[in-house]
């Protein structure tokens, strides 16, 4: 999960959010399409050394959890 | 102890009893001249490189686990030049006239075997891009034939050529491109770096870079603390967690990449042929099982093994193109862990911290460029310079947008390519 930068945030924003990943190895939270099923976006919590998913969350529930939030 | 004919000859008579170690099992020295992280192919090879063209050998390799037991033992051990975009190609083509030298160079068998590589189209579209790419790599220096359908089936008479959805209608040819062990690539490297007196150090992980004032100093490791003028990064998969010790974010993703073997069967396929309509493509190794592989599994991985629904598709593409294949049983898969750049090509460069350097982002292709990366990379570590086939891997490129290779043109941003 990145947050988006503003269009004026300059190069380096740009290119912490396109390009530089932290590549964890471990728990990460990821955006998933359920493309085989129902076309649902999910933002799945992931272990991405042993494959174990842990939670499964509605993108659009996560979206309006985070706007609630700020 | 040098290998040659009389030897086994010799060994062969006396029991093989004159045989020893191929490298030493040091302790690390308190300091080094340089330090370089990953006992991999590459890894090895920086080395070997370093010792031999630049003349340090107060250096040392570090290795977590044992030499050579990631990506360079994981890969489908394809050797090839026929990439079309440059930065890439003057690379590559180095690499496969080091390749061409290994053997002798190193006095190891490493059982490189030119025994080409056929890139197969199935459309009017896909052989014109292909007799581009054939024309790029003319141009390079390199070798490329384009071959019509009749050409093809002449070498490859096994193939479904009149498959409804994906009829084959030709295939461009790299004779020099082929296979090696991989294992021994990276035991070759390891010799002739130990002989020429580097400190091969296993079992020995790196769990800290020291940095003074933008300067490195050396590393911390489960080993105890290592001074060194020098580090080089070579952790490929790993990369990223390695440079977070250095403060660093680097445009990788780490991905698993599959492979296949089959049991061993009598020689049935002669050379590397990849399919043009799906992801695969396939050797037969010298102990006979069928080498196959495809794409990516497309999430980021760190797992060394990949899921069903890619193995399928692996498998569908090989049904498709060979039908043959279809009654081998499958004897192994597993999976390599892929540092995956945004464009698809590597990195070998300088860091923001003097002394440290770092070769990485070889995506699913570094086998091929093992020799070249050491190359380029030592050369790099050795002078500040960057060697000019090795110029264009820039770390900066994503940031500033020039000099990206995006051999597939499917845009420089990650989970393309």
């Amino acid at each position: 999960m990145l947050a988006r930068p503003g269009p004026d945030a300059g190069e380096v924003a740009w290119d912490n959010y396109l390009h530089l990943r932290d590549n964890p190895a471990g728990v990460t939270e990821e955006l998933w399409q359920h493309d085989g099923g129902c076309g649902s976006w999910l933002v799945v919590t992931r272990d991405t050394v042993s494959h174990v998913i842990s939670k499964v969350e509605m993108a659009a529930d996560v979206k309006r959890a985070m706007q609630a939030a700020s | 102890m040098r290998f040659s004919g009389w030897r086994v000859l010799r060994e062969g008579l006396t029991g093989n009893k004159g045989w020893a170690p191929h490298w030493r099992d040091p302790e690390p020295k308190a300091e080094y001249d340089a330090v370089i992280i990953g006992g991999g192919g590459h890894g090895l090879s920086t080395a070997y490189y370093l010792a031999k063209n630049h003349g340090m050998t107060n250096i040392a390799v570090l290795e977590k686990g044992y030499l050579g037991g990631g990506n360079v033992g994981r890969n489908t051990t394809i050797v090839r030049a026929n990439y079309g975009q440059q930065g890439n190609s003057e690379f590559y083509s180095h690499s496969l006239k080091l390749w061409e030298g290994l053997e002798e160079d190193l006095n190891y068998n490493a059982m490189h075997s030119a025994r080409g590589i056929i890139n197969l189209f199935h459309s009017d579209g896909q052989r014109d891009a292909f007799a581009r790419r054939g024309n790029m790599m003319i141009n390079q220096g390199d070798d490329a034939e384009l071959l019509d359908r009749e050409g093809v089936r002449h070498l490859l008479p096994y193939l479904d050529f009149d498959n409804i959805r994906f009829p084959v209608y030709g295939g461009l040819l790299h004779r020099r491109g082929g296979t090696a062990r991989h294992d021994a690539v990276a035991w070759g490297y390891a010799r002739g770096a130990d002989q020429r007196g580097v400190d091969l150090i296993q079992q020995c992980e790196v769990t800290g870079i020291n940095i003074e004032n933008g300067v490195v100093k050396g590393v911390q490791t489960t080993r105890g603390a290592i001074r060194a003028k020098k580090v080089g990064i070579v952790v490929a998969g790993r990369s990223g967690q390695v440079a977070a010790m250095a403060g660093m974010r680097l445009p990788i993703e780490s991905h698993v990449l599959q492979a296949f073997v089959t049991e061993g069967l009598k020689p049935v396929i002669d050379h590397v042929v990849s399919f043009g309509m799906g992801h695969f493509y396939i050797s037969q190794s010298d102990k006979g099982g069928l080498v196959f592989g495809g794409d990516l599994d497309f999430y980021a991985s760190y797992a060394s093994r990949g899921n069903m629904p890619m193995m399928e598709h692996v498998m569908e593409a090989g049904m498709t193109l060979m039908p043959m294949i279809g009654k081998a049983k499958v004897l192994r898969s597993w999976g390599g862990i892929m540092d995956m750049t945004p464009d698809g090509s590597p990195i070998i460069d300088k860091t923001d911290t003097e002394g440290l350097f770092i070769d990485c982002g070889w995506c699913y292709g570094g086998f091929k460029a093992v020799p070249g990366s050491g190359f380029s990379f030592a050369h790099l570590m050795a002078t500040g310079n960057h060697h000019a086939p090795a110029a264009k891997f820039r770390l900066d490129r994503f940031r500033t947008g020039a000099g990206l290779m995006d051999e597939e043109a499917t845009g420089a941003q990650h989970n393309l390519h």
